[in-house]
């Protein structure tokens, strides 16, 4: 099957009109089984094709679809969330990121599939139903951003998701994309949906490096609307160097998939310098993230009262009742178990046993961090640490939590990280990892850039 | 342990009613979780809590209002309207 990068793209919209191309793409997801798009921006995308047919659509982005993950907020498209709780949510107002890529001349496609607010990592807990991979359709996409990572190249050009605790980078490795986490702060959050505000980013995910610099450069940047913005601007810059890496010790996985990643090192070694690191903190990352992530959802999702938007009862009862109606009604069990673990977490005589102690897990995790990158540029390991699961094989919670053990700790630190694919065992893809420093996704994008080359030369 | 009581006490701060029979799958489900974070015990106390990865300190910006959304854009998305205004349940009982 043929995958879709801009150049391609670019090459056809020299011979044939935006309007038949974008057709033809929703002509594909009518016709799809990976269930990856909530919501379809038919009747807008092909205005907007339209428009780009008499050259009234400029930007780095013009004529170029691009799909866009259901927790960020579009004007006047609905945003599901994957929730029941939002089913019929119709926004006001843009995110920062839909905004930039609108002024770019993006053609937006749909809202994608996803698990219900974030919060898993098969795409299981969607309220849409599951996301099935286009490589085998009886396994899951990964999660949370399953619908994106399963468009990119295929029923989109490009894609944006979100990065919680892994759900940019999961989906990108069990769907053969690239997809980055860029550091905390990179990218406005002003519109994304949150679930855990002080781990997540949005992120751009593409079929190749070129492709996801390219969105990365349109969606990073100043919000004053989001207090923990960085104020940067993001601009690539070539470079050709030797650099230090680490493989991390403690990110391993099943050995079929540990087979594929050290081929690839084996690659790396001819050009770089790679050792061995020791992250000791990351032993106790996964309880940690977990904690902070459902203790902050527990206070997040407090939005969700049936009062100002999204799923409601029609009479209005006591205070307590109707709230407490409203989110058994409309929450999802995943949602469920989560803020109630959250509000358990931070309730009296637990707070500092369970929230207090995760955040001083977060210092010692982010210290490892630090510490590493004084000896090496980049660090790498297995983005996941098994093969695409079959759909429903990771039925108890705490296995399923258990699968992100290589992709929380960079969320904990904040520091950026991304997923390229680096070939296929069994049929099915498998990602590396790539963590770079704080603000330093140019020297990971330049290597992620040279890696691409030297997979695609060396043939899978 | 977690018992069944655990269970509803927890459902009743997070505000969410649950059923007989989902008190069950909820206390099993906690259990196995909460002892997995029990590995946290072995952290040592004297560390200090990171809250924000960024150093980032009370960023403020000019008190100057800017435009609001229309009413009836802000009201679109409710079934309980009064006036003008969001019509909510009765607070005090």
């Amino acid at each position: 099957m043929e995958i879709l990068t801009v150049k391609h793209w670019k090459e056809r919209l020299e011979g044939e009109k935006a309007y038949d191309l974008v057709l033809e793409i929703f002509d594909k997801i009518e016709k799809s089984k990976l269930n990856a798009y909530i919501t379809l921006n038919k009747e807008d995308a092909l205005k907007k094709a339209e428009e780009f047919d008499k050259g009234e659509l400029n930007g780095k982005l013009a004529g170029i679809p691009v799909a866009v993950k259901d927790c960020i907020t579009t004007k006047n498209l609905r945003t599901t969330c994957a929730s029941k709780i939002l089913y019929n949510y119709i926004p006001p107002f843009d995110a920062h990121v839909v905004e930039r890529l609108k002024a770019e001349g993006a053609i937006i496609v749909g809202k994608t599939n996803m698990d219900e607010f974030a919060m898993g990592t098969t795409t299981e807990t969607s309220y849409f139903g599951v996301v099935r991979n286009p490589y085998d359709l009886d396994r899951v996409a990964g999660g949370s951003s399953g619908g994106s990572g399963a468009v990119v190249g295929r029923e989109a050009v490009l894609a944006l998701g979100s990065d919680t605790g892994g759900s940019i980078r999961c989906p990108a490795s069990f769907c053969g994309v690239c997809g980055l986490k860029p550091t905390y702060g990179y990218v406005s959050r002003y519109g994304l949906i949150p679930y855990a505000n002080s781990l997540e980013q949005i992120g751009p995910m593409a079929s190749c490096v070129e492709d996801l610099i390219l969105l990365f450069e349109v969606i990073a940047g100043k919000d004053d609307r989001d207090s923990t913005n960085a104020g940067k601007e993001f601009k690539f810059e070539r470079r050709e160097k030797r650099l230090r890496i680490g493989i991390i010790k403690e990110m391993g996985a099943r050995d079929e998939v540990m087979d594929k990643f050290y081929e690839s090192v084996e690659m790396i070694k001819s050009k770089h310098e790679v050792d061995e690191v020791e992250m000791p903190s990351f032993k106790y990352a996964l309880a940690a993230y977990y904690i902070i992530a459902m203790s902050e959802a527990s206070s997040n999702l407090a939005r969700y009262d049936g009062v100002r938007y999204g799923y409601a009862l029609d009479k209005l009862d006591s205070w307590t009742k109707y709230f407490s109606k409203v989110r058994a009604e409309g929450f999802g069990k995943e949602v469920k178990r989560r803020i109630m673990l959250g509000s358990y977490a931070l309730s009296a005589g637990y707070y500092g046993k369970y929230y207090l102690k995760a955040l001083k897990v977060r210092t010692l995790v982010k210290n490892d961090f630090v510490k590493a990158f004084k000896d090496f540029d980049l660090l790498i390991a297995p983005t996941m640490p098994a093969l695409p699961f079959k759909i429903g094989e990771l039925a108890d919670p705490l296995t399923m939590y258990k699968m992100d053990v290589n992709t929380v700790p960079i969320n904990l630190a904040g520091v950026p990280a991304l997923s390229i694919p680096i070939g296929f065992v069994k049929g099915l893809p498998v990602g590396m990892q790539i963590i770079g420093n704080y603000f330093d996704e140019n020297t990971m994008l330049n290597f992620a850039l040279w890696l691409e080359k030297q997979i695609s030369d060396g043939g899978r | 342990m977690i018992s069944r009581e655990d269970v509803y006490h927890i459902a009743n701060l997070a505000k969410i009613e649950i059923s007989e029979k989902e008190v069950d799958n909820f206390k099993d489900e906690f259990q196995s979780i909460l002892e997995y974070f029990n590995i946290l015990d072995e952290v040592e106390e004297d560390v200090e809590p990171t809250f924000q990865v960024l150093p980032l300190n009370n960023i403020f910006r000019e008190d100057k209002s800017k435009e609001s959304l229309p009413r009836d854009e802000v009201l679109k998305n409710t079934r309980h309207v009064e006036e003008g205004y969001f019509k909510g349940p009765r607070v005090v009982e």
